[in-house]
């Protein structure tokens, strides 16, 4: 038990809770704040979302995956909050009456969440904010109208009452959340056997979901330094701790296709809370990064203790469930160059939005007269780790920038890859499809319209 | 009056302040428990040996029960008693019930029901249609055939003819707010049961016999549901009873709320369905004979499946008129989850059937699939009306009398400026070797009316209070369609009254009993004119009342504008209903009404199941990547006929929300289980409804300016469930774009995910 100090709708709130009780269960049940709603308790659909303010901004998060820990120090508004002193309604909420943007009103406040946190933002991109926001009744079309009409209200209308500043709550430092790369190095060395938590995206569904008892764990989310990006003359270093919102601001600036896929990342509400580090670390087959940084030819950075390491990235996946890295280790940050213009990643997957990828391509050649001069292509969703497409790249290197050289290349993926079948695709599909991405990448270098997303009835 | 306006849904500022209470939100007492069910590893077999032991020791367990400890019945069947709500020491699904565990809370008690040791003597199970014939592993002794015309002397004749096949998959219903219930023990055992359901007299039926009680021991009360869609209509039993059941042995609240995973584990889902046709046709497109055999999975236990097989069958004709069809429908028994009511109920794969036929006889003559539509439709209702028109019977004899198929086609062309658009996505695709487009059309004709006739009835309850204010109860359930509003807004209109006057209250079992599932689109037909005859009765005896206090009769009283106009003199409404009460006026009264004229026998096939259809039309335009097969809606225009809406604005709603819920059935929605019977699609994660970006850029819907012919309440027509059938033109649209990479027929399958879609465009081009 570690006492906890945050905003809540405006009130300071201090609470003595195991370090994995999550927001959705303590407003719930111990706050009778019923208002916000589990959907599903793994973050994919966004009933449960709540605003969230720190010295970054306003966010949306989703409660069910986000432990107590999590926020300290920082201010949250419930659905229960967003109402003026006088009971006035927030224009999103009145734009969602207005336009009959609720009809069993389950996802609702979900919904207002999101909406009033890009409100806060000022965001127009409705479907992007929207989501990790899922209905089943409406369709989605008079939400998107509510927000729209609440768009336009803005400027007059940008409630007051709602601007919380996290700086009101005076947070002491908690024993396990360092607040220091230094201080976390020391702890994870002495703490090799804990759980590290980032954004809990991932291990908040150990314990909703798999019901696991995580022991021994530490937060990483107020270690500042974790958090940090170096833009160097041709390099830039981002640590760990950089969200996959913050990594999306970034990569639109030097790897648009690289940020186009993290704009199809999760959601919103994951991505505030997802970091780069932890996407990396866990070593799934089907995180989307790790592909992404291959192709780039990114080096990892460990730490363990005072000892620092790097490596290739692809060199940290060993198998499956396994990467190199030592008891006391962890993963400190990755530097990925600052230009590839020939980068392309491509995400397939059942749903556009929000959805594991079957398949995730990261392909980046580089041509000089006419040849091939450097070939790194490397997938997700086609083996047991992220893996670089070692046939393939060789069948292309040396070789004429041609479609002859491109449909010899293809045999080479049966050499490099032997995919699974699951409920995301067959293995036949994945390496089809796979192929066919390889095909898609030449006609893209080529300015042919290859993505069903760039498409305008 | 207060019918026919856009008013917003009367909980609208509610939800979007949290203020909206659903089960899980009830204050509950501090000694409340917490139930959850052990769930079955295997999909069939028998249970050997069963060891509980750590369950009981499990931190805040107060309770294990088992098969054994239930006193009285032992079933959450809302048909058949196949269905125990706890294993009887046979196993049928991955996912059944097998034990109970109460404890102090939700987690506590999720934890406790992992802690079982179960040793299972397991069998082979029966899982695919396949295994299913193989096995002869059916529901009913036989298949239902339900035959029109001469079938087979039209095939063997037939100037032209073809054979297909088409798979669609099931759907999950993923209502946000999953099943839930919570019951109070009462004095002398009773209940109050709060249940998230669609069907509250089943659940006080099903409740009342676990507990050894009569029904009125039992009262149940839903105030609103977060979703249902036919998934709340007979999945929410087990969980009331299972409560009732603790509550009656400890004497302490029970509730229950099952997590996401468990729900999409236990509860059945829409029914898949295989549908071989063999049809004869002519060279204008005119189907001569369809032979059409539908085969569906009803999972483990009977359910629904006899009703949402028949309706199949009832809509294999959708639209169009068939000379000649035989409908052979298999029920087959597997071990998967008991399928059950789904949004538009058997309907929606019977309608995929014959349009999969027009789409196949269409491409087989290079005909514009909408041509040869038109050529097949009912014909209208003028000329039904006017006489003289011939045959226009269905499949199971009911005659046509309201087609709006052809109106509403044509200007639903025009609108979409279908033709330039067709010719442009064609020029289009033959510049872009990638990517393509394609356009796509159906229509909808849908059979109103309960097939089992007995439930085409409702009641209503109404008292208008004192100081004018008025409450309103009927035995519809409001689980986001709208429909309380709707029904008060009939209220308001009787009295002459602004809607704000009515209070709208929470279905309850002991205001209205006996009340029929809020389904089959039924809700506003049924209880609305159940209303209307309620507050006719109240507003009669006003009136006779108020003429006689004012020496005129009582047609001289007129309600209107919240005002009681009574000869030359006005009065309030409030002021009427205190007149009234002084002059010992009843205020209160009951309305029942049953749908007219119906007569069905479901084993010959014949009769007039329906009351009246609803009809739609709608045109979706997608494109396709021939790479990898991802598609994407870029355009929906839909018109859809309601009758003289209730509520514009809600029916509206319906119909956008039903279209894409009806297109994410067969695209992105794709339930997988493996060959040990386990569900892999269990979770948001895994089964991907339709997210914000996947409904069409642009989406145009507009209702159909017309009436119903039938005196329905105010001239309307249900809703509920029609349009979803709108989102089979989505599934079209992406099978033309893939026509256009080839020469061959596509046949595609649903739903239509990226990797069909890349297999059908290898097809195509092979």
């Amino acid at each position: 038990m570690t006492e906890i100090t945050f905003l809540l709708n405006g009130e300071t709130v201090r609470v003595a809770a195991e370090p994995t009780r999550t927001l959705l269960d303590w407003i719930r049940e111990d706050r009778g704040l019923t208002g916000t709603k589990e959907g599903c308790n793994e973050g994919d659909c966004g009933a449960c979302t709540v605003v969230v303010t720190d010295d970054l901004g306003v966010k949306a998060l989703n409660s069910c995956i986000l432990f107590l820990p999590q926020l300290h120090g920082k201010a949250v508004r419930t659905v229960e909050g967003f109402k003026g002193p006088n009971g006035e309604m927030h224009p999103v909420q009145q734009a969602m009456i207005d336009h009959h943007g609720s009809q069993c009103g389950f996802c609702t406040p979900g919904f207002i969440s999101s909406m009033v946190a890009g409100h806060q933002q000022g965001r127009t991109d409705h479907d992007v904010v929207l989501a990790g926001n899922l209905c089943r009744c409406t369709g989605y079309a008079p939400i998107i109208r509510a927000a729209e009409a609440a768009e336009a209200a803005e400027a007059a209308d940008s409630p007051s009452w709602i601007d919380d500043d996290s700086a009101e709550v005076a947070a002491a430092p908690l024993a396990f959340a360092p607040e220091t790369e230094d201080e976390l190095a020391a702890w994870v060395e002495a703490n090799p056997e804990a759980t590290l938590i980032a954004g809990a995206t991932d291990v908040g569904l150990w314990v909703t979901k798999q019901m696991r008892d995580l022991k021994t764990v530490a937060f990483l989310n107020r270690c500042a330094d974790l958090r940090e990006i170096e833009i160097g003359a041709s390099a830039i270093r981002i640590g760990a701790g950089v969200t996959m919102t913050k990594l999306r601001e970034l990569l639109a600036v030097y790897h648009p296709s690289y940020a186009e896929m993290v704009r199809r990342y999760a959601s919103e509400q994951v991505r505030n809370a997802a970091t780069l580090g932890g996407n990396i670390a866990n070593g799934s087959p089907i995180g989307d990064n790790p592909p992404a940084l291959i192709a780039l030819g990114a080096t990892l950075h460990l730490r363990k203790g005072a000892v620092r390491r790097d490596l290739p990235i692809e060199d940290f996946f060993l198998d499956y469930g396994r990467q190199d890295r030592e008891p006391g280790e962890y993963v400190s940050g990755v530097t990925i160059p600052k230009s590839a213009p020939a980068l392309r990643v491509y995400k397939l997957s059942k749903r556009f939005d929000q959805d594991i990828s079957a398949v995730l391509g990261a392909f980046n050649v580089t041509v000089e007269s006419g040849t091939v001069a450097t070939a790194r292509i490397a997938f997700g969703g086609m083996a047991g780790i992220p893996k670089r497409a070692a046939h393939v790249e060789a069948a292309l290197v040396g070789k004429s920038w041609t479609e002859a050289t491109i449909e010899a290349a293809i045999a080479g993926f049966a050499k490099d890859f032997t995919p699974m079948t699951d409920m995301r695709g067959s293995a036949g599909y994945r390496l089809e499809s796979a192929q066919n991405m390889l095909r898609r990448y030449f006609a893209d270098l080529s300015g042919k319209p290859v993505n069903v997303l760039e498409v305008h009835a | 009056m207060s019918v026919a306006k856009s008013l917003p849904h009367d909980s609208g500022p509610l939800h979007v302040s949290g203020e909206a209470s659903y089960v899980d939100d009830i204050p509950t007492p501090a000694n409340t428990l917490h139930l959850a069910f052990g769930l079955s590893a295997i999909a069939r077999g028998r249970i050997t040996e069963m060891d509980l032991t750590a369950v009981r020791s499990a931190p805040g367990v107060v309770l294990v029960m088992t098969a054994e400890d239930m006193p009285f019945a032992n079933d959450a069947s809302p048909s058949a008693h196949d269905e125990p709500i706890l294993s009887d020491g046979t196993v049928h699904y991955v996912g059944q019930q097998i034990f109970l565990v109460a404890a102090t809370s939700h987690h506590a008690a999720r934890r406790a029901a992992r802690r079982a040791k179960i040793i299972y003597a397991e069998e082979k199970p029966i899982l695919t249609i396949e295994e299913a014939l193989a096995a002869n592993s059916r529901f009913e002794e036989g298949p239902r055939i339900w035959t029109k015309g001469e079938v087979d002397a039209a095939l063997k004749s037939a100037p032209k003819r073809l054979q297909g096949r088409l798979e669609m998959g099931g759907q999950e219903h993923f209502y946000l707010e999953s099943q839930a219930a919570l019951v109070f023990p009462q004095d002398n055992g009773d209940v109050i049961v709060h249940s998230s359901t669609q069907h509250p007299t089943e659940i006080q039926h099903k409740v009342a016999e676990t507990i050894g009680k009569p029904m009125n021991a039992v009262r149940v009360e839903t105030r609103r549901m977060g979703g249902g869609f036919g998934g709340k209509e007979s999945q929410g039993n087990a969980l009331a009873c299972a409560c009732a059941l603790v509550a009656a042995r400890t004497g302490r609240p029970a509730k229950m709320r099952y997590d996401r995973d468990d729900d999409m584990t236990i509860t059945g889902k829409r029914h898949d369905f295989r549908i071989d046709y063999d049809v004869a046709y002519d060279e204008t497109g005119r189907v001569l004979a369809v032979d059409f055999a539908q085969y569906t999975r009803g999972g483990w236990a009977l359910d629904l499946t006899i009703p949402v097989a028949d309706r199949a069958m009832l809509h294999a004709d959708n639209a169009y008129l068939l000379p000649a069809a035989r409908i052979t429908s298999h029920r087959l028994k597997t071990n998967t989850q008991s399928a059950t009511a789904y949004r538009g109920f058997g309907g929606p794969q019977g309608i995929f059937g014959i349009e999969r036929v027009m789409d196949h006889v269409a491409h087989a003559l290079g005909m514009d699939p909408i041509k040869v539509r038109m050529v097949n439709y009912y014909k209208p209702m003028a000329a039904v009306r006017a006489g003289g028109a011939g045959d226009n019977t269905t499949p199971y004899g009911m005659e046509v009398r309201d087609s709006l198929a052809h109106e509403m086609t044509e200007r639903l062309l025009a609108s979409s400026d279908y033709a330039a658009r067709k010719d442009a996505i064609a020029g289009w695709n033959a510049r872009n070797p990638i990517l393509k487009r394609g356009i796509g059309f159906s229509p909808v004709k849908f059979g109103i009316s309960f097939t089992l006739t007995h439930l085409n009835q409702a009641g209503a309850l109404v008292h208008v209070y004192q100081d004018g204010s008025i409450h309103l109860n009927h035995g519809g359930t409001e689980m986001g369609q709208g429909l309380f509003l709707k029904v008060a807004q009939v209220a308001a209109a009787r009295f002459g009254v602004d809607v704000g006057r009515i209070k709208i209250t929470a279905t309850d079992t002991a205001k209205v009993p006996n009340t029929s599932a809020t389904a089959a689109s039924s809700g506003s037909d049924l209880n609305g004119m159940a209303t209307l005859a309620a507050c006719d009765a109240i507003r009669d005896r006003m009136a006779e009342c108020l003429a006689s206090l004012h020496q005129t009769t009582p047609d001289k009283v007129i309600f209107a504008d919240d005002k009681v106009m009574v000869g030359a003199a006005e009065m309030d409404f409030s002021r009427a209903a205190m007149t009234c009460y002084q002059n010992r006026v009843g205020l209160s009264a009951t309305g029942f009404y049953k749908t007219p004229d119906l007569s069905w026998d479901r084993i010959a096939g014949k009769g007039r199941p329906f009351f009246y259809f609803s009809y739609g039309a709608a045109i979706t335009e997608v494109v396709i990547d021939t790479l990898t097969g991802e598609n994407r809606i870029l355009r929906a225009d839909i018109l859809h006929d309601v009758g003289a809406s209730l509520n514009p604005a809600i029916d509206r709603g319906q119909v956008e929300g039903a279209y894409v819920q009806g297109a994410g059935w067969l695209t992105t929605e794709e339930l997988v289980w493996d060959d040990k019977g386990r569900l892999r699609t269990h979770a948001p994660s895994t089964y991907k409804i339709p997210a914000c970006s996947d409904r069409p850029e642009i989406f145009n819907v507009d209702l159909w300016d017309g009436e119903n012919p039938e005196a329905t309440i105010y001239r309307s027509k249900a809703v509920g469930e029609p349009p979803f059938n709108l989102g089979i033109s989505a599934f079209l649209a992406i099978s033309d774009a893939v026509a256009s990479c080839g020469a061959a027929y596509p046949d595609l399958h649903g739903p239509a995910t990226a990797e069909r879609v890349l297999a059908a465009v290898k097809r195509v081009r092979a």
